[in-house]
């Protein structure tokens, strides 16, 4: 394999470079990204042939509907572990915002405009960054540890959440126009397409195999979002050799592209011949993408890797550390609300429990995705990987009926196993 | 011979990435003083990480002979086990706890786990004597000099029965005065038969205390010279492969107006408020001038700079700022930032490098503006930008994608330096910018210099080492406890002349 040195302007050093110089390969490199992909995998294979119904359309949809939450919350959460921070309270704030939407849509009379579930879900996302705010502002300009002022939150905002719902009474039913957030689906604007026609057997039950039939505005989206994926690769490579830059080995690269496209292409039939995308998945799936590009592609982003990595140095080369530190926080606080929403709108009422415990499902996550409890590192795409690890074993335990208990146990060996595999990795390389 | 205490045959070690070193050979004979020489990343650390067990047996090729017997090291536990210690090239106290405590830090005078503390106590006293130091064992680390830390490091040395002792850059960071004091300390323990291997950029100091000296090459041996063929010239043409002629590049200064003035600047002390730091500093610095900062350790220098630039250290700071005649806020180093202000500081671990992150981005982090596009950063262009820095100060690594917390400590240094130069400042402010570099790179950087003054910024340069100030600035001020006590032209100035000034001014603050 070829060394990932960056060749032609750089003569000068390239003489000079020491010693004799041992190429790296790219694919080594990235080597824990693969094994990652490669366990979630492992972990679907393994349920599917256990419970043999993972990979059921139905159940894909459910698991996405089960599970985004998570990984909604843990992209807020990893750029608060990546800052240098933690943040328990998610949970909490997930479930107070979730029972402020309930009242606010089913109990107060707020009517009109202000009862419109599009605007409590705005009003909420603000109140969720308020309450981000209010928790960063100790944080960053106090310097009071993120774990006790998060901690602190965890408490205050489970109490509110129950305070509000008046002690252990559930609130709702929620408008369904709200409940569409998390359990519907991409409305089908150019209709059906009949793949093969269902074929009635003489019992009047149809043939396995046949009645597949496609909605075809999933297919139109996943069709556009693989080819627009494969073609930004093509033309990121193309410039990067343009400027004389040695781009990954061509043939990984076409590999690596086919590989994911025929994943995605693979999960998008199974959407299509369901009933389409779940809202809620391409609700995360544009967080995901934003999120990816904050963290490889802004400045802001670059700043906070920075402040993680060494705030001191950091601080000496011009950044707003505190004001930075505020944002991360606030931006989780988003988030929760956002998450609880979701919890909300999938359960169709607010009960005092919402969101309970799901902190460490979130920072299971960002860690099982590889981030750093000293700051500094991490990765989106690896933390989206990490919350469906979460949710697949979620998912494929209850289906399996294995009871709650033993998923915690299971859950938590598979953290701690995930981050031994890291600190191994680190100490040998 | 077999007078030889140690001895490494072949030692190969490889990171990814890079090999560091490639059958490098070391003899060292009993009861010498072994100095070890090589450019920036020629692999000296490495080679005594390995000797140590730092990287233990099987992480490597080759052989380790110690008093005739092949050892694998498993760790620096076995390497201490035998008479061998090593201090590092960055000092690894522990700054919140007392000298004593350090001494013995895993290694205490106790019973079933309870300290005695007293033994501890007398027995620090022994050693600190030992080596010159007369502090209370109680002190705590923090409240020592660094050149005191270096003594505190060798008196842990001592602790553990030394018979190699290894110092990697002892003196990088000691003051003129401390690094003599050291290099004594040596040669008193060369005369009780203790044997040191010493890895040092400043050859008058090899010079003056080594026996022998190997020259290490891009991670090969070059050669071993014998104390008769010891001189300054004959090591650098060793390690660079080639004479250098002149230490101080040629310099043709066009000094215009003044850029850059400071007025009446005083810094109190971060946590003792009463404390004054910086009195009522004047200074003033003109286009395409180098001025030079003298002084010794605890001048006060860090502390100026520092709080000039962001208000990074200190407390109710007061004075004026110009640059061009007009005042300038550089309350945040934001501001400080904006206006054209560069520091590069002396401590490149703690203040100067994201030690996780790529040389890349740590080049570009100050001046992200300078390769983005309303906070969209444009890759192509950073990458552009990080090989062009790599190549102007000759950061040696296989990449900008390395991460600088493998990068040796010179290399870390010119990361720092390149940072600063891409956020092109009006007014740079060095801080002692060629610790721990060697001298090939050191002229590099004063060629930057040279280079950047003929362009017409201002520069201020802070150093310890008086030959640099003298051959590199054009005027110098003499700085003591806080206070300016001395200015001179640079054509004028002299060793003597600036220690005379940092006297007086000691006699002026004493009536
Ligand atoms: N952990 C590591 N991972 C990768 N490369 C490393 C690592 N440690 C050292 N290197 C590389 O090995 C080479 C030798 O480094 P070393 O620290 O031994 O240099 P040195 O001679 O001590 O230099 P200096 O005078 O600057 O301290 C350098 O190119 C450095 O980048
Ligand atoms: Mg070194």
């Amino acid at each position: 394999m070829t060394d990932t040195a960056p060749t032609p302007q750089t003569g000068v050093a390239q003489d000079v470079a020491g010693g004799p110089r041992v190429p790296v390969s790219t694919f080594a490199s990235n080597l824990r990204e693969y094994g990652l992909v490669l366990a979630l995998i492992a972990i679907m294979v393994f349920f599917q042939f256990t419970t043999g119904t993972l990979f059921k359309p139905v159940n894909l949809s459910n698991l996405v509907q089960q599970n985004s939450f998570i990984i909604v919350m843990a992209l807020g959460m990893l750029l608060v572990i990546v800052s240098g921070h933690i943040d328990l309270s998610v949970g909490s704030v997930a479930g107070f915002i979730g029972a402020l939407a309930a009242m606010m849509m089913v109990i107060w009379p707020l009517g009109g405009f202000l009862g419109n579930p599009l605007v409590v879900s705005i009003i909420c996302l603000l109140i969720g960054g308020a309450i981000g705010a209010a928790q960063g502002y100790w944080i960053a300009y106090h310097r009071i540890p993120s774990f006790i002022v998060t901690l602190a939150g965890m408490l205050v905002f489970r109490g509110l959440c129950q305070g509000l719902l008046g002690g252990g009474s559930s609130v709702g039913p929620l408008p369904d126009s709200f409940k569409a957030l998390s359990s519907g689906f991409l409305p089908e604007v150019l209709g059906t397409w009949t793949l093969i026609p269902p074929t009635v057997n003489a019992a009047g039950k149809t043939i396995f195999g046949s009645g597949v039939t496609l909605n075809l505005t999933t297919v139109v989206i996943g069709i556009i979002a693989v080819l627009a994926f494969a073609i930004s690769g093509v033309s990121a490579r193309r410039t990067r050799e343009k400027h004389g830059y040695e781009a990954e080995p061509f043939a990984l690269f076409v590999v690596k592209t086919v590989v994911i496209a025929a994943l995605a292409l693979f999960f998008v039939y199974q959407f299509a011949v369901y009933r389409g995308f779940p809202i809620v998945l391409v609700v995360m799936g544009i967080l995901v993408g934003i999120f990816v590009f904050i963290t490889r592609h802004t400045t802001i982003g670059r700043r906070v890797y920075a402040m993680g990595g060494n705030i001191k140095a950091a601080q000496l080369s011009g950044i707003k550390t505190e004001r930075l530190t505020l944002f991360v926080f606030i931006n989780m606080g988003v988030l929760s609300a956002l998450g609880g929403l979701i919890i909300a709108a999938r359960l169709g009422q607010a009960v005092p429990a919402a969101g309970l415990g799901s902190e460490l499902d979130v920072i299971a996550a960002v860690f099982i995705g590889g981030a750093s409890a000293m700051g500094g590192v991490g990765q989106v795409m690896s933390t989206v990987v990490g919350g469906f690890i979460m949710g697949v074993m979620n998912n494929g335990m209850s289906i399996m009926g294995v009871n709650v208990d033993w998923q915690q146990v299971v859950k938590g060996l598979v953290l701690l196993g995930a981050v031994i595999f890291d600190v191994y990795n680190k100490n040998k390389g | 011979m077999s007078s030889y205490i140690l001895e490494m045959h072949d030692i190969t070690k490889t990171f990814p990435g890079v090999k560091a070193l490639s059958n490098v050979n070391l003899k060292v004979e009993e009861g010498e003083i072994h100095a070890i020489c090589g450019e920036n990343g020629a692999g000296k650390s490495t080679l005594m990480k390995v000797l140590s067990g730092v990287y233990p047996s099987g992480d490597y090729e080759g052989k380790i002979v110690y008093r005739g017997e092949e050892c694998h090291f498993k760790g620096i536990h076995d390497s201490e086990e035998k008479g061998i210690v090593i201090i590092h090239q960055e000092l690894a106290l522990v700054p919140m706890l007392s000298i004593a405590e350090n001494i013995f830090l895993g290694n205490e005078h106790a019973r079933w786990g309870v300290i005695n503390w007293h033994a501890n106590e007398a027995r620090t006293r022994q050693l600190l004597a030992k080596v010159g130091l007369g502090e209370d064992p109680k002190t705590l680390i923090t409240n020592i000099g660094t050149g005191k830390q270096q003594l505190v490091e060798i008196a842990k040395a001592l602790s553990k029965d030394v018979e190699l002792l290894i110092l990697d850059e002892p003196t990088a960071s000691l003051s003129e005065k401390d690094s003599q004091a050291l290099l004594d300390l040596l040669l008193e323990f060369k005369r009780q038969g203790i044997t040191s291997i010493i890895i040092s950029h400043k050859l008058n100091e090899i010079n003056r205390v080594a026996d022998h000296v190997t020259v290490i090459r891009d991670g090969r041996t070059i050669e071993t010279l014998d104390r008769s063929q010891i001189s300054e010239d004959r090591i650098i043409t060793s390690m660079v492969g080639r004479s250098l002629e002149d230490r101080y590049p040629p310099r043709d200064p066009q000094i215009g107006e003044p850029i850059f003035e400071v007025k009446n600047w005083s810094v109190y002390h971060p946590l003792h408020a009463e404390r004054q730091v910086i009195k009522n500093i004047d200074i003033t610095v003109r286009k395409g001038e180098v001025v030079g900062i003298a002084g010794l350790m605890g001048a006060g220098r860090t502390e100026f700079a520092m709080s000039l630039f962001g208000r990074s250290y200190g407390r109710k700071i007061s004075g004026e700022v110009f640059l061009h005649g007009k005042a300038i806020d550089v309350s945040t180093v934001g501001k400080a930032v904006e206006r054209g202000l560069a520091y590069v500081t002396e401590d490149r671990k703690v203040f100067g490098l994201n030690l996780i992150d790529t040389i890349k981005n740590n080049i570009t982090i100050a001046n992200l503006k300078g390769v983005s596009n309303v906070g969209v950063i444009d890759d192509l262009k950073e990458l552009d930008v990080a090989n062009d820095y790599r190549r102007k100060t000759n950061i040696r690594s296989p990449s900008v994608f390395q991460k600088t917390g493998n990068l040796s400590g010179g290399n870390q240094q010119k990361v720092v330096l390149s940072k600063w130069l891409f956020s092109s400042p009006e007014v740079l402010i060095l801080d002692e910018p060629t610790r721990g570099i060697d001298v090939g790179a050191k002229y590099e950087i004063y060629t930057i210099i040279a280079r950047l003054a003929a362009e017409g910024r201002a520069i201020i340069v802070i150093s310890s080492e008086m030959p640099e100030l003298l051959g590199i600035s054009d005027r110098i001020y003499v700085m003591n406890e806080g206070r300016i006590v001395g200015e001179m032209a640079a054509s004028d100035a002299s060793q003597e002349k600036i220690m005379r000034a940092i006297v007086r001014g000691e006699g002026k603050a004493a009536s």
